[in-house]
């Protein structure tokens, strides 16, 4: 007999918290190993630091907003949205300046994207390195926006005709900038004051940040507080001397905008392994392209020799993550697991080596290779790499 | 425009966050300054993380040298080997720069960095200055290292089809995570921690072998303070600030709170995650005094190997000595 039917439990007996117990409410205590993570060698200090999203935990497409991993260059910035500012400067009309208030008055849409930094998986060029999809791949979020187009406060500025280059750039310590050209701005930019529905969280730059649909995180600027328009790049910092992709030789691809397609198993993995014996499995997993939506992903369970179509399921969203599924009978044996996504463009996620064959082994950022898996007969899953 | 939101920008706002430099020196303030007085501000404001002559401290970034090593296994990307353009160093320093004291430094201060980083990666002779002048005679060897986004263009990208059948006869592991095994612990223990906030955490469980008695710290004697030794140590403590805060409303940063620290015992402040080793010296029993924490400003990393703490330590011992007396005024 089963003790949890046979036994009597505290919560079928003893009355629950009240409804003023948690006015903003938390997760289950149960869920409490459910949390962002660091890598601590990675940066000198906490504060111009990272950690990851723990993709192992979650399902469907939506990052819960706690969950959404932070990157940030001077620390979390507090800002008061009533002193709060967004200024629009240089090759325009009319220079303006906005608050809070005035922002929400202008029309707004709803989108879901994923936001990636283009640094995830960067770890893992020279091999396999980190035990876990959160450390591999958790530098993304997906989640839904609510904001205002940002042609429609370009246009209530007036663009002048040389207008070709936009400077956002951040209220916090690290005042982060980089140049966007115009076109991706009057195209789908948004400035953004929701997530999910709620206010920004401080740590994903409340109250307002910029959305770079598709494209590195890093242009994505929290705290907004200004928009300079010009007719030229920059050429700042995190455009240059960082995100800039390093080729074997000694050259370097800049303005690497696009994230490019990419697809990971979240279930099984390192930190989720298969808890039950052979039998009928779940595996799943997460895919994006910052071109396009993704109609097919591919899961390979023997290292590549075959392939299988996934179930796709979920809302398809353009530059959202998807998610899939593949459902097998395991025979317990040792499995070599991978997945292969497809976007909308006819692109086709590659191989690590693929990808090294063009850049070496320098490269940090954009590295959107197959993942691998090894799952042995105990069910626990590692990061390898296969021939 | 044609919903009548916002309002007209006035140039003095424009002009309090229109800072923004580019390569051509558009946003260039006027100013000037030179190797000489850059090294010194550099020492000052700036050696604490990126080493006296730029060239790093632990992980923060190196800033000099690195010639000739973009090809090699180990690139190190500096202003000198790497970045095109000095006008991102001057933006930079300006905007972000020092770490957690961000837009502290008039034009001229950020001139003379500039130019101290520029001769730091031998690009310049000891005697240079730099000015709004002559800002863009000035070019970094790596301009033309560049090139725009070609993804699209490599065979990567053009792949189509894929094999779905019998793709290889074999499949080998070539690379596995565990041999190099980086990844972080899942420290189980602060999990159960956090579902109850009272149990003690593992590490602290597992150095809890039995520790040298601790003797009570000694109630300090009422000595009267040197006010300008402590007004002199208020000015060694900016190198400090970026990590650590003192007085009523101090909060744990990227170090712990300071108050009290004379006569405290190592690593107590609660709230604050100590390295391994500062937890060792708890055990220990260390408890801080003018000369151990003397000895340990000098060279933390010499004093406490493998404390988290990325100061190079304070080189004069009369900054050393108003330092202390400076935390000595930030106590009960």
């Amino acid at each position: 007999d089963d003790p949890a039917i046979t036994n009597l439990q505290p919560w079928m007996q003893e009355l629950g918290d009240g409804v003023d117990a948690m006015p903003y409410g938390m997760p289950s205590k149960f869920e409490a190993h459910v949390k962002r993570r660091t890598v601590e060698w990675l940066t000198a200090d906490r504060v111009s630091s990272i950690n990851f999203t723990p993709l192992h935990e979650l399902d469907g497409i939506i990052t819960p907003n706690g969950l959404c991993f932070e990157r940030h260059h001077g620390g979390v910035a507090h800002v008061d949205p009533a002193q709060h500012r967004l200024m629009i400067n240089g090759l325009v009309d009319k220079e303006l300046v906005f608050t809070m208030e005035d922002i929400m008055r202008f029309p707004r849409e709803n989108r879901v994207y994923f936001l990636e930094c283009a640094a995830n998986s960067g770890m893992e060029w020279r091999g396999a390195q980190l035990n876990g999809c959160q450390f591999t791949h958790g530098m993304i979020h997906n989640v839904m926006y609510t904001g205002v187009p940002l042609r429609l406060l370009l246009e209530e500025a007036g663009l002048k005709t040389n207008a070709k280059w936009l400077m956002p750039e951040g209220a916090d310590a690290s005042a982060m900038t980089r140049s966007i050209p115009l076109q991706k701005a009057l195209d789908d930019c948004l400035v953004a004051f929701k997530m999910n529905g709620e206010a920004l969280r401080p740590e994903q730059g409340y109250p307002l940040r910029l959305v770079v649909p598709g494209w590195e995180g890093n242009m994505w600027i929290k705290w907004l507080r200004r928009i300079e328009v010009g007719d030229e790049p920059w050429h700042h910092r995190e455009e240059t001397s960082k995100y800039t992709d390093l080729m074997e030789n000694g050259k370097a691809r800049r303005f690497t905008w696009e994230m490019d397609c990419k697809s990971v198993i979240t279930n099984p993995s390192p930190q989720a392994p298969i808890l039950h014996k052979s039998g009928h499995t779940i595996i799943s997993g997460l895919a994006w392209s910052g071109r396009g939506t993704i109609p097919r992903v591919d899961i390979t369970l023997d290292g590549g020799k075959n392939w299988h179509a996934a179930r796709m399921d979920g809302p398809s969203f353009d530059k959202s993550m998807h998610r899939f599924y593949f459902e097998f009978d395991w025979d317990g044996k040792p499995l070599l697991l991978q997945s292969r996504a497809h976007d909308s463009t006819g692109y086709v996620q590659p191989t690590k080596d693929e990808l090294r064959a063009v850049r070496g082994e320098n490269s940090i950022y954009h590295n959107n290779g197959i993942h691998t898996w090894y799952v042995g007969e105990n069910g626990e899953a590692e990061n390898v790499e296969i021939s | 425009g044609s919903f009548n939101l916002g309002r007209a920008a006035t140039p003095a706002e424009v002009a309090a966050w229109n800072i923004d430099v580019r390569p051509d020196g558009q946003g260039l303030p006027a100013g000037r300054g030179n190797v000489e007085q850059g090294e010194e501000i550099f020492a000052e404001r700036c050696a604490v993380c990126h080493g006296d002559f730029a060239e790093g401290v632990d992980r923060w970034p190196v800033l000099s040298g690195g010639d000739g090593t973009l090809t090699s296994e180990r690139p190190v990307k500096t202003i000198g080997s790497y970045w095109p353009y000095l006008s991102t160093v001057f933006d930079y320093v300006n905007r972000a720069m020092p770490f957690g004291e961000a837009q502290s430094l008039k034009p001229d201060e950020v001139y003379a960095i500039t130019a101290f980083l520029l001769y730091a990666n031998d690009l310049v002779e000891d005697d240079f200055e730099l000015s709004k002048e002559n800002f863009t005679s000035v070019r970094l060897p790596n301009e033309d290292g560049f090139y725009m986004d070609d993804r699209e263009e490599s065979p990567v990208f053009k792949k189509r089809d894929v094999c779905m059948k019998d793709c290889k006869a074999e499949v080998k592991i070539t690379a596995r995570a565990q041999v190099l095994d980086v990844t972080p612990e899942e420290t189980k223990a602060a999990e159960e921690a956090a579902a109850a906030p009272e149990a003690p955490k593992a590490e602290e469980i597992a150095s809890a072998e039995p520790a040298p008695a601790v003797e009570p710290a000694p109630a300090p004697e009422p000595v009267a303070l040197d006010e300008a030794l402590i007004k002199k140590g208020a000015k060694v403590f900016k190198k400090c600030r970026a990590c650590h805060q003192v007085g009523e409303k101090a909060k744990n940063k990227v170090g712990p709170i300071l108050n009290d620290i004379i006569g405290q015992q190592a690593a107590v402040v609660s709230g604050f995650k100590y390295s391994k080793a500062l937890k060792q010296l708890n055990g220990d029993g260390l408890v801080w005094s003018d000369e151990n924490l003397d000895a340990f400003l000098t060279k933390p990393k010499k004093f406490v190997k493998g404390t988290k703490m990325s100061f190079a330590g304070l080189k004069k011992e009369k900054d050393r000595v108003a330092l202390i007396e400076f935390l000595k005024s930030h106590s009960q």
